[in-house]
């Protein structure tokens, strides 16, 4: 907020202003809520009344089927939530630890190749060889086809998120650092010691933006894993088979002997789309301030 | 102790913990990026597997030659082009505009909750995305026929129908995008220095002069940098939205197909390796020079916030 709030006049042109950026900003909220909700609704709706009627903003016949199917044959969904979390919480981890340190040494100003470094590392986000060098190297040399490494590595080390955790390191007084280095610390421990957790704040955010590519990604699964490795299949990408292939759902249910019949396939398709997103809905309220500090930054210094 | 009189070594040696601290990060940027950049040759030949990337023969432009002749060149520059164009525009309209709302509202709670559920969609994955549309636009069973049918109206099948997927993109960009930039630009907003607008009360200035005189010219660098660094990633398509948005549906590519879908797809179906690298170096190559273009032109208007 501005810190002197200019003084609000109570004039024609600040009622109708008000009036309408209300109006504006309520429109806009709504349709940024609209797709959820009719989500919500469809997922509660009962199958027949959905193929009769159409999805609607409101179940016209209320169930829970499409819950209960999805928690009668669990095994698939279990699994898929288990490798999404494990490679979340392994990517995380180590994409913040190998990230933070390179950017303790970049933002050293007695590291003398900081700014060779620094742009080795920028370069590859303003050239790239295509998909299709890096396709072929990853399968053919690096053997990551039906390989959970293939899940994990690609999305590692992003250059922007380097960055910003470099300005974060930046921004701790110089002064902490060479007390260290005079008392004989090395650079592990003074990193250890003194950087990382006077950059609590910036590990926070960066790592939530690496948990969000983590949680979100199904694309390096789709390029790298077959159909024959269903059970390396992280959630988003279990969730986009079921939405993209007619027969994903009655197959599911059929390998756990259940009858086409009996699977509710159109709410069971948008009740997984709940599950599948559930998570980051409910934790969002709470981690949204340290997404907003991100993007903040990345404003002030693009 | 080495004392020998080459720099490098020398740091190298000195700052050792410094260097292996550096080493993890480096050793995934060059297994992604640099080794895979070597690969570009592989548009220059005609890729077999038994013989590899550097094993295959060279077939000179062919590949180039192949890839600009189908006409699937210029269809997909072109969509790429215009799509960027357009989602910049509507998005950055729609962001600089929900941000000065923002700022100038006083009630605290509705522009915490505005602002919150503005930004939720930047969160979710493209998949979900999918689902959204699929929930929206299916034919039999989709929430906008189901209301056009109540409405008495003509059922739409967008699937068949070409004329709506601009429409609908850009419409997705924009669900996606404008929380974020509104976050952004209303950080900028924030920043300004509330004297300029004590003063301009006093000088009894309405609200429209303040925004027009103070807000909007306070933030044209920010927005013309963005700007001009958004005109430097114009060749990349946003693969995943285009993707999960249109579901790579046959009907319609002619005007969804950027890019980098029609790289991947062609690479996953046809596993047409040589074209489709001519076809990334034509992209990754136009890219860069564009990049420093618009670096070059920042640079010369505002050097603070030059890339490098």
């Amino acid at each position: 907020m501005r810190k002197t709030q200019h003084k609000k006049i109570r004039g024609y042109d600040r009622i109708l202003f008000s009036f309408f950026s209300h109006l504006v900003l309520i429109v806009l909220s709504a349709a940024c809520l609209l797709p959820f909700w009719l989500v919500i609704s469809g997922s509660l709706s009962d199958q027949q009344s959905i193929q009769l009627n159409g999805y609607r903003l409101i179940p016209q016949q209320f169930s829970l089927d499409a819950y209960r199917m999805l928690f009668k044959i669990p095994e698939e969904l279990i699994r898929a939530y288990g490798v999404t979390i494990l490679v979340t919480a392994a990517g995380t981890g180590l994409g913040l630890l190998v990230t933070s340190m390179a950017s303790y040494v970049l933002a050293n100003k007695d590291f003398r190749y900081r700014y060779q470094v620094s742009f080795f590392f920028y370069f590859t986000s303003i050239f790239g060889g295509g998909l299709v060098p890096w396709y072929i190297f990853n399968t053919k040399y690096l053997h990551f086809h039906n390989n959970i490494i293939a899940l994990i590595l690609p999305i590692l080390v992003n250059v922007t998120y380097l960055l910003i955790l470099k300005s974060y390191m930046m921004s701790i007084p110089e002064s902490l650092y060479e007390s260290a280095y005079l008392d004989g610390a090395g650079d592990m421990t003074v990193y250890f010691r003194i950087a990382l957790p006077l950059c609590k704040a910036g590990l926070a955010t960066v790592g939530l933006f690496i948990a969000l590519n983590y949680w979100n990604d199904w694309y390096n699964a789709m390029l790298f894993l077959d159909e024959g490795r269903r059970d390396l299949y992280p959630l988003q990408y279990f969730l986009n088979n079921i939405l993209t292939k007619a027969q994903a759902i009655n197959a599911a249910a059929a390998r756990s002997g259940i009858p086409a019949s009996d699977v509710p396939g159109e709410p069971m398709k948008l009740a997984m789309t709940v599950i599948a997103t559930g998570p980051i809905v409910l934790l969002y309220p709470f981690l949204q301030k340290y997404f907003v500090k991100g993007v903040t930054i990345g404003a002030v210094k693009g | 102790m080495y004392n020998g009189k080459h720099p490098f070594l020398h740091d190298l040696y000195k700052n050792r913990t410094k260097w292996l601290m550096l080493l993890p990060a480096a050793v995934v940027v060059i297994l992604m990026c640099y080794i895979p950049m070597a690969g570009i040759v592989l548009a220059f030949k005609e890729y077999n597997y038994h013989d590899g990337i550097f094993g295959s023969p060279w077939t000179g432009f062919e590949n180039f030659q192949y890839f600009f002749k189908s006409g699937k060149a210029w269809l997909t520059t072109r969509n790429t082009i215009l799509y960027n164009l357009a989602f910049l525009c509507v998005n950055t309209f729609l962001q600089i505009t929900c941000a000065i709302m923002l700022s100038e509202l006083a009630g605290k709670m509705f522009k915490r909750i505005t602002q919150s559920v503005m930004f939720l969609p930047y969160f979710i994955s493209w998949v979900v995305v999918g689902a959204f549309i699929y929930n929206l636009f299916n034919y039999e069973f989709g929430a906008v026929n189901t209301f056009l049918k109540g409405a008495g109206l003509e059922l739409v099948d967008v699937y068949s129908n070409k004329k709506m997927w601009p429409f609908i993109l850009i419409a997705v960009s924009a669900f996606k995008n404008v929380g974020y930039g509104t976050v952004m630009y209303l950080a900028s907003i924030v920043n300004i220095d509330g004297e300029m607008y004590e003063a301009a009360d006093l000088d009894g200035a309405t609200m429209w002069q303040k925004i027009r005189y103070i807000t909007l010219p306070c933030i044209r660098p920010t927005v013309v940098i963005l700007f001009l660094l958004a005109i430097g990633t114009i060749m990349k398509g946003d693969f995943q939205m285009f993707w999960q948005v249109t579901g790579n549906n046959p009907m319609v590519l002619e005007v969804t197909d950027v890019i980098d879908t029609y790289v991947t797809r062609s690479l996953l179906t046809l596993q047409e390796f040589g074209m489709t690298s001519a076809a990334g170096l034509y992209q990754s190559g136009v890219s860069f020079v564009l990049v420093l273009i618009a670096n070059y032109i920042v640079k010369k208007v505002e050097p603070d916030y030059a890339l490098f």
